[in-house]
């Protein structure tokens, strides 16, 4: 019989906001038992993390517990006095954040924040503190630990600082640690080894752990038990093993469907009960015209890299005695080509180069070398800052990464998609513009009565559409998605996906997807490039770069997706 | 604490289209059940009122100040510059509220008719060095090269003069005139404005929306002017009320020395030095008011600032 360690009872958290008191968490009850490893799974707004603050009490000074009981290991968390709680916080339960850079003090010695919670909690005493700080780096894996006991935080990669905090969150042996989405932003390969590190160091100290994520299938690899929240409630909680076969909820259910994963197509993604989709317009079949859309030769992008060399240094030293100035090449003479109406994905991890290289594509960077020849002429001379004036302008646009900060938020939704047409199409006057505007917003499903909203009162799927309208509005030929749907929860991220690939084949564009997720970009593309420090490493076809991977590094970024059990 | 409830997604999920309704993240419930509409601004400031009651008493301040500047010589009880020998140096009385100075003037009437003066050096001032200093630090930041390097120097040239000697020196090169104490007043807070501006250009320089104006066809100058500077203009607005309180004080500090405006004219500072001499011989009250009028004047710019800043920038908030 196993003991709970930490026992919710219906948990209910208000926030005093200027628009009334809002309930963002309402009855939920969890319970985590001694050396168990639960999840906690829903989309964004679901109350996951506040019901992780309350657990910790660290809500902010709006937030408070209306209702319910919280207890841990016998203390009711609820009541006691604070300073009791300051001495739990990190001695007996802790928390690793979603961003461990931000987690850090940028200006403090990594070593030395280990050794400052380790003092804190008289766990260790100033004479053997530094040992057990290199102890606590060790256990994280951390190679070298004596060295980066001495570094700062910006000096280690996203990984690296990760594992720090990870060593901070156990250095004083907690019985809970709670996992706040602690692998968004990091890549999937680091993103599996974060994970295992966790799961293994938990389970060999008996330790529990609570997971906060967004991702259906990181759930199902690493928790025993998994709660599914909406709304600020739970809709279901299940054995991690049971769940994903026989989920019994409808929003279980839809979240599960709308997860990227093989062997399913995008129509798949959305809930059973959508609308069918318009009747997929006939394909055009390549015109005679075989010559590529987009040739891209021998593209190279350089960046000097800072050197130890000092500016007095070079200047006291003679010309000739001057190193030479080292240089960083961050894309190292990549070619491809884009037929008209294919897709082809770009895809590696961050730092490999492929939004440098979707940059010079998109003539918004200058490369250092190499050739970019659009529909037979060569883009790539022309300097980027004259190119908003060049008529190839609005041949290529682009769709952004993140929805929120690509519009102005001081333009209204119509502003926004007008700007193009305002600056390069032969379409004048205001009502004009206004009613291409609404006929782009149709197109992408945007209702008429948000076009006079500004971004901050659309949502984020809202902000999504805004966007991709504002990149068709000048019926380009080749589309630059830049992770489109790397900002978005996964039940938009199938609504978008699926608009994306209509609108491609009722418009008759071509696509360069960008992005870091292998299952998204299977589901979009014809074609994928897999990049790595600035080279391509394979190229193929989707299925048979998926299926059958050539390089040993697309089958270790394959390997690295966790996948639900189906 | 990033993840506080997105009160916006209440409002916005109710309007997404039929496909993605379905689909979309679910609001928090609003209790009690808000109806869907806009906030304006009006309803955002009353919520900022209600939270930190000090902005509301800064604005109260500010109103009162700008009724003295712009009705004061019709509400004020006398005439300010009529002397009556007979009721000289009177103390706070019923018919003369603040007394009488030297001359027999009534002080309430000059402190009064005096705001037009000293709001009027502040407003120009502000405005011209808001236009200047914004502009050109916004292009420094946004351009960044050449222009950041001569804009920059500018800001630190005037920097490493004391700066109240500094508007000394302009005033009594230029001529001892109310317009030269204005351009005095805009140059030395000239660096403030180009640095708050150069920052916040700087920071947008390559937003997602530049980015995207870009590809629209925009050239950088119109980006600077309908993308960048619309998007910095409520920090500009914060540091203008910041930055008036400080100009009253140089105006008055000016005056306070026998530059820029002269005697007989109602001026706060000139007020200040003439009733300077009397406190020792216990006439106390034709100092302090003018003084204390000063002292509210640069107090109320300095709340209503902090106030505007919460307004515009929640996050901010101390």
């Amino acid at each position: 019989m196993t003991t709970t360690l930490l026992d919710v009872q219906d948990l209910t958290v208000e926030f005093m906001t200027r628009r009334g008191i809002v309930k963002a968490v309402q009855h939920v009850n969890v319970t985590v038992a001694k050396g168990e490893t639960v999840g906690i799974v829903g989309e964004s707004g679901s109350g996951k993390s506040v019901t992780s603050y309350a657990v910790m009490r660290i809500l902010d000074r709006a937030g408070k517990i209306a209702d319910g009981m919280i207890t841990f290991s016998g203390l009711d968390v609820r009541d006691a006095p604070e300073k009791e709680m300051r001495d739990l916080r990190g001695r007996e339960m802790s928390m690793i954040f979603q961003s461990p850079r931000t987690a850090l003090n940028p200006i403090r010695k990594v070593g030395r924040q280990i050794e400052d919670v380790l003092l804190q909690h008289v766990q260790a005493q100033p004479s053997d503190a530094k040992e057990k700080a290199i102890e606590a780096l060790k256990r994280v894996r951390i190679a070298r630990p004596e060295e980066r006991y001495h570094a700062y935080p910006f000096e280690l990669s996203g990984g690296m600082c990760q594992r720090v905090v990870i060593a901070l969150a156990l250095a004083c042996q907690p019985q809970l640690l709670i996992a706040d989405e602690p692998t968004t932003g990091l890549d999937v390969t680091t993103q599996k080894a974060v994970m295992d590190l966790v799961v293994e160091l938990t389970r060999e100290r008996g330790m529990s752990t609570i997971l906060i994520t967004h991702d259906l299938g990181l759930a199902a690899a690493y928790c025993d038990k998994v709660v599914v929240m909406e709304k600020g409630r739970v809709v279901e909680t299940a054995a991690a093993a049971t769940i994903f076969r026989d989920p019994q909820h409808g929003y279980t259910r839809k979240l599960m469907r709308a997860t990227p994963r093989l062997g399913v197509t995008l129509r798949e993604l959305l809930p059973e009960d959508a609308p069918a989709p318009l009747a997929p317009a006939p394909m055009q079949e390549e015109s005679a015209d075989k010559t590529p859309l987009l040739v891209v030769s021998n593209l190279v992008k350089e960046y000097p890299r800072q050197d130890a060399t000092s500016t007095l240094a070079t200047f006291f030293r003679k010309k000739d005695q001057l190193p030479q100035a080292e240089t960083f090449k961050a894309v190292d003479g990549i070619s491809f080509e884009i037929k008209r109406g294919e897709s082809v994905g770009l895809v590696g991890e961050s730092g490999c180069g492929k939004s440098t290289t979707s940059m010079m594509v998109m003539r918004l960077l200058d490369p250092t070398s190499g050739i970019v020849t659009f529909d037979g002429e060569d883009i790539g001379s022309i300097p980027a800052r004259e190119f908003a004036k060049s008529p190839m302008r609005k041949r290529i646009q682009m769709v952004f990464q993140d929805p929120t900060e690509s519009l102005n938020p001081r333009f209204t939704a119509v502003r926004a998609i007008a700007d193009p047409i305002l600056r390069m199409s032969d379409i004048k006057g205001w009502a004009a513009v206004r009613a291409r505007c609404e006929e782009l917003a149709t197109q992408v499903g945007l209702p008429l009565e948000l076009l006079d909203r500004f971004p901050h009162q659309l949502s984020g799927g809202q902000k999504a559409r805004v966007g991709i309208a504002r990149a068709i509005a000048l019926s380009p030929e080749l589309v630059i998605l830049d992770e489109p749907t790397a900002a978005l929860d996964v039940s938009v991220q199938a609504v978008v996906l699926n608009l994306l690939e209509d609108l491609k084949h009722s418009l008759g564009m071509s696509y360069l997807f960008v992005s870091h997720d292998l299952n998204v970009v299977r589901l979009l593309c014809d074609r994928v490039i897999v990049m790595r420090s600035g080279k391509i490493v394979e190229e193929g076809s989707a299925e048979g770069v998926m299926d059958s991977p050539k390089s040993d590094y697309t089958k270790e970024l394959l390997a690295a997706i966790p996948h639900p059990p189906l | 604490m990033n993840q506080r409830p997105d009160l916006d997604s209440a409002h916005i999920a109710a309007t997404e289209p039929p496909t993605a309704a379905a689909a979309i993240a679910a609001p928090a419930v609003v209790v009690p059940a808000a109806p869907p509409k806009q906030t304006s601004v009006f309803a955002h400031a009353r919520y900022v009122i209600a939270e930190n009651p000090v902005t509301g008493i800064a604005f109260g301040l500010f109103v009162l100040i700008a009724l003295c500047a712009i009705f004061g010589p019709w509400i004020a009880p006398y005439d300010p510059l009529a002397s009556d020998t007979l009721a000289a140096l009177q103390g706070p009385s019923a018919k003369h509220w603040f007394g009488t100075d030297q001359l027999g003037r009534d002080i309430l009437s000059r402190v009064m008719v005096a705001a037009r003066l000293d709001m009027a050096i502040a407003v120009f001032s502000v405005a011209l060095v808001f236009a200047l200093g914004g502009l050109s630090g916004t292009a420094a930041g946004f351009f960044g090269g050449w222009t950041d390097r001569i804009v920059g120097r500018i800001a630190d040239t005037i920097m490493a003069f004391p700066l109240f000697v500094l508007a000394m020196g302009i005033v009594a090169a230029l001529g001892n005139t109310v317009t030269n104490i204005v351009i005095a007043t805009a140059i030395i807070n000239y660096p403030l404005y180009a640095r708050v501006a150069r920052a916040e250009a700087n920071v947008r320089r390559d937003a997602g929306f530049v980015q995207a104006a870009r590809l629209s066809g925009n050239g950088e100058f119109r980006i600077l002017l309908t993308q960048i500077l619309p998007n910095i203009m409520p920090i500009m607005v914060v540091q203008m009320s910041l930055t008036m309180g400080y100009a009253i004080l140089n105006a008055a500090g000016l005056s306070f020395i026998g530059l820029g405006v002269r005697p007989p004219t109602p001026e706060w500072g000139i007020m200040v030095a003439e009733g300077a001499g009397f406190i020792v011989s216990g006439e106390w009250w034709i100092a302090f008011f003018p003084g204390a009028a000063l002292m509210l004047a640069v107090f109320c710019f300095n709340l209503l600032g902090d106030g505007l800043r919460d307004i515009v920038d929640p996050q901010r908030r101390t």
